[in-house]
């Protein structure tokens, strides 16, 4: 028997899926990829000098928290969170590991804390005051299916709106052969348990105990836009979301998956009139 | 009685002046036009949870190899520290390392996984017949229904920074490294699924220093809901120069013995561990009670400076196991020794509990283990309660003005119903666990 709960906010970030106004359009093949593409968001929530410090990991998770956030009209400083990335963030692994090798005393203190794993939600919760708990997780190749089952699990356990972001960012420098990753792509969701004037879509949900490999059959016209990233699996739930699928089926791992039903509940009454959002991050870095 | 409600009450009081009004370092793009204007999300009331049974619960640090050797190590008051002689590059200072790992290989069939990090964790897994007890789980209720929640910080990141100090004429990791999974955050939880041969949920939380305490919290919310029927949690983090030097580069650790809460206290002594604990409804373990997870939305690695994210975390963990502050017999503190964490926390706690609460930081024996120090000092908490005893303060040789009466140097021996374990990380992130005796 599935479980339901309501999806109010929706977020993405990749070069070529530059905020969900843009991404859905592109989804559903209204327009075609961008070609001239930013290759890190500006995340509005950090000052400029801010923005140019952030690792990439912090700059893509927190402007798609933010921006899921706004769609949700969520006060973020309210918001349980979770944290969802497969590697964290490799570059700055790769920068510790290359310092250790010869000159470990220089180690960047900064650098050394951003490497933790929650480094994207701490800053996150700092740059939002928000005290609600969060958790940062990782499952290897099955950690966007496994983030959103916890986030999932949490709405129903403590009976709270939940904001859940995945992202993972480059690999560099050796480690990249082990674990490579390509790009950045970042995406959030809000959810919530109960409806709402702004609930978009109700998510039912259930788990299978099958060997179910990634169903990527809505999406292979697609895949290319976010393939290499670590976190590419998060695309099917998304190309649902834009409005052309409605079943998704993610593995959480080897013999288990997650299985998704997307149903609108609304028509979206109000579509930005004024430029989108996602518009707003459409830079190139600093 | 009273107090304690006063207490609560004015903490409460306190979180909802401070609550969710902290302010944004730029105005976000939360009131985007055509978008809904921001609604806030009333603060989730935990409510009361069911408690679950611990039926089988093991820990390996510098203090000892499973539980017997723990206790034993915290009765006759051995430290585990010794001079710091890791890696090629050892600096001054005092580690908690667990002898004999580098020789002690992984078993045959599971040799592709040989790292430090797993080796420690394999060695933790085959204490105290843990590795039975799963597999009775899993004859119970199947191999898909036990699932594994395991913390960590640096995971095996020593197998990486080994694999840059050994490239090849190509920067190619060396053959017998080679292995992508080990690499990654998740490596120890899927060395676990393949060691305990299981097919359900396996995940691992990265929240630094309070990785492994919050694993419980995952597990009773997967077991509640019906996704698992028992669960492995625990942690594995081992001893490696991303954390000697990291930490060292931020000035935290002393060059002498950790002393935590004297007030002469100077630094953190750097340790490993691994633990696991198996959380199941029924069986006749001692309780997991209640759990609070919080952030201090303050600084990425220092403590909120009136400790506000930790006293919520308390409140909450209170709330769900329905009791009260004064119910608490010992609280297992963080306590590292670092000026700053020790001086909140006991602050915290002076304010929070009655005198009759025991409390102490047991990091003297065992180096701080980051990732691994929640299941550590779980499994120190729960051995405590079930052996009448409360460890007190090993090194600290004059208690900080800044602590209350709950705070002991010595030993106690005591009748303990109701244990705490504090732990908190990098990134504000705090996480109370609250444990109850078996009868």
């Amino acid at each position: 028997m599935p479980a339901t709960t309501y999806i109010e906010g929706i977020a993405i970030w990749s070069p070529q899926l530059p905020g969900w106004e843009d991404a859905q359009r592109i989804l559903r093949g209204e327009v075609p990829v961008p070609q001239a593409t930013p290759l890190r968001p500006t995340p509005a929530l950090l000052s400029p000098n801010e923005r140019r410090r952030a690792p990439d990991t912090v700059a893509v998770s927190l402007e798609v928290a933010s921006k899921a956030c706004a769609h949700a009209g969520r006060d973020p400083a309210c918001l349980p969170c979770i944290f969802a990335s497969t590697h964290g963030d490799i570059a700055i692994t790769d920068y510790m590991c290359q310092t250790l090798v010869h000159t470990p005393d220089l180690l960047s203190p900064t650098k050394f804390h951003n490497s933790v794993h929650n480094a994207a939600a701490g800053y996150w919760a700092i740059a939002t005051g928000c005290m609600a708990p969060y958790t940062a997780l990782s499952a290897n190749r099955y950690s966007f299916g496994n983030g959103l089952l916890e986030a999932l699990v949490q709405v129903q356990s403590d009976d709270t709106d939940i904001l859940y972001v995945a992202y993972d960012t480059e690999a560099r420098g050796p480690l990249a052969t082990m674990t490579p990753s390509t790009g950045r792509l970042g995406c959030a969701l809000v959810l919530s348990p109960n409806q709402s004037d702004n609930t978009r879509f109700a998510l039912h949900w259930q788990t299978l105990e099958e060997d179910i490999p990634q169903e990527l059959t809505a999406t292979e016209e697609f895949a290319p836009l976010v393939a290499g990233n670590a976190m590419a699996s998060c695309l099917p739930m998304f190309v649902a979301l834009s409005g052309t699928g409605s079943r998704v089926v993610c593995a959480i791992g080897p013999m288990l998956a997650l299985e998704l039903t997307v149903e609108p509940t609304v028509k979206p009454t109000v579509e930005p009139t004024v430029e989108p959002p996602g518009r707003t991050s459409v830079q190139t870095a600093e | 009685m009273c107090r304690v409600i006063a207490v609560r009450w004015r903490c409460y009081r306190r979180q909802e002046a401070c609550n969710y009004s902290g302010t944004y370092v730029n105005q976000p793009s939360t009131n985007i036009p055509g978008y809904p204007a921001p609604r806030p999300t009333p603060r989730p009331v935990p409510q009361p949870i069911a408690p679950l049974r611990i039926n089988a619960y093991t820990a390996c640090s510098a203090a000892g190899r499973g539980r017997d050797a723990t206790l034993e190590a915290l009765r006759s008051r051995t430290a585990g520290l010794s001079e710091n002689d890791f890696g090629p590059h050892p600096f001054q200072t005092y580690i908690g390392r667990v002898s004999g790992i580098e020789h002690d290989a992984l078993p045959e069939h599971l040799i592709h996984w040989d790292c430090r990090n797993n080796r420690l964790a394999w060695l933790g897994l085959c204490q105290d017949g843990f590795v039975d007890a799963v597999a009775a789980a899993r004859e119970r209720y199947g191999t898909s229904r036990v699932a594994i929640v395991m913390g960590t910080s640096t995971s095996s990141i020593g197998a990486t920074e080994e694999a840059y100090r050994n490239l090849d004429g190509e920067k190619q990791f060396p053959t017998h490294l080679r292995n992508p999974v080990m690499h990654t955050p998740h490596s120890t939880g899927q060395f676990l699924q393949s060691a305990l041969q299981l097919t359900g949920i396996s995940v691992t939380v990265g929240t630094a220093c309070s990785s492994s305490a919050k694993v419980f919290a995952q597990a009773e919310r997967l077991i509640r809901n019906g996704l698992a029927d028992a669960a492995v949690v625990g942690g594995t983090d081992t001893l490696c120069d991303s954390v000697l030097f990291g930490f060292n580069s931020l000035d935290l650790v002393s060059d002498d013995i950790c002393r935590p809460f004297d007030a002469a206290r100077n630094g953190i002594s750097l340790g490993e561990a691994s633990g696991f604990a198996l959380i199941e409804r029924e069986g006749h373990g001692p309780w997991l009670l209640g759990y609070g997870e919080t952030s201090d939305a303050h600084h990425m690695s220092s403590p909120h400076p009136q400790g506000l994210g930790a006293q919520r975390a308390i409140s909450d963990a209170l709330a769900r196991a329905a009791i009260a502050a004064d119910s608490v017999d010992y609280i297992n503190l963080h306590g590292t020794a670092s000026k700053k964490n020790d001086e909140v926390e006991a602050r915290l706690v002076a304010d929070m509990f009655g005198h009759h609460t025991l409390a102490s930081s047991t990091k003297g024996w065992t180096g701080h283990t980051l990732g691994a120090a929640g299941i550590l000092e779980s499994v120190i908490t729960l051995l405590a309660l079930e052996n009448e005893i409360a460890p007190g303060t090993l090194n600290a040789r004059q208690l900080d003005p800044v602590c209350g009466a709950q705070i002991r140097i010595e030993n106690t021996d005591a009748d303990l119903r109701i244990g705490m374990n504090l732990s908190f990380g990098f990134g504000g992130s705090n996480c109370a666990l609250l444990f109850g005796r078996s009868a």
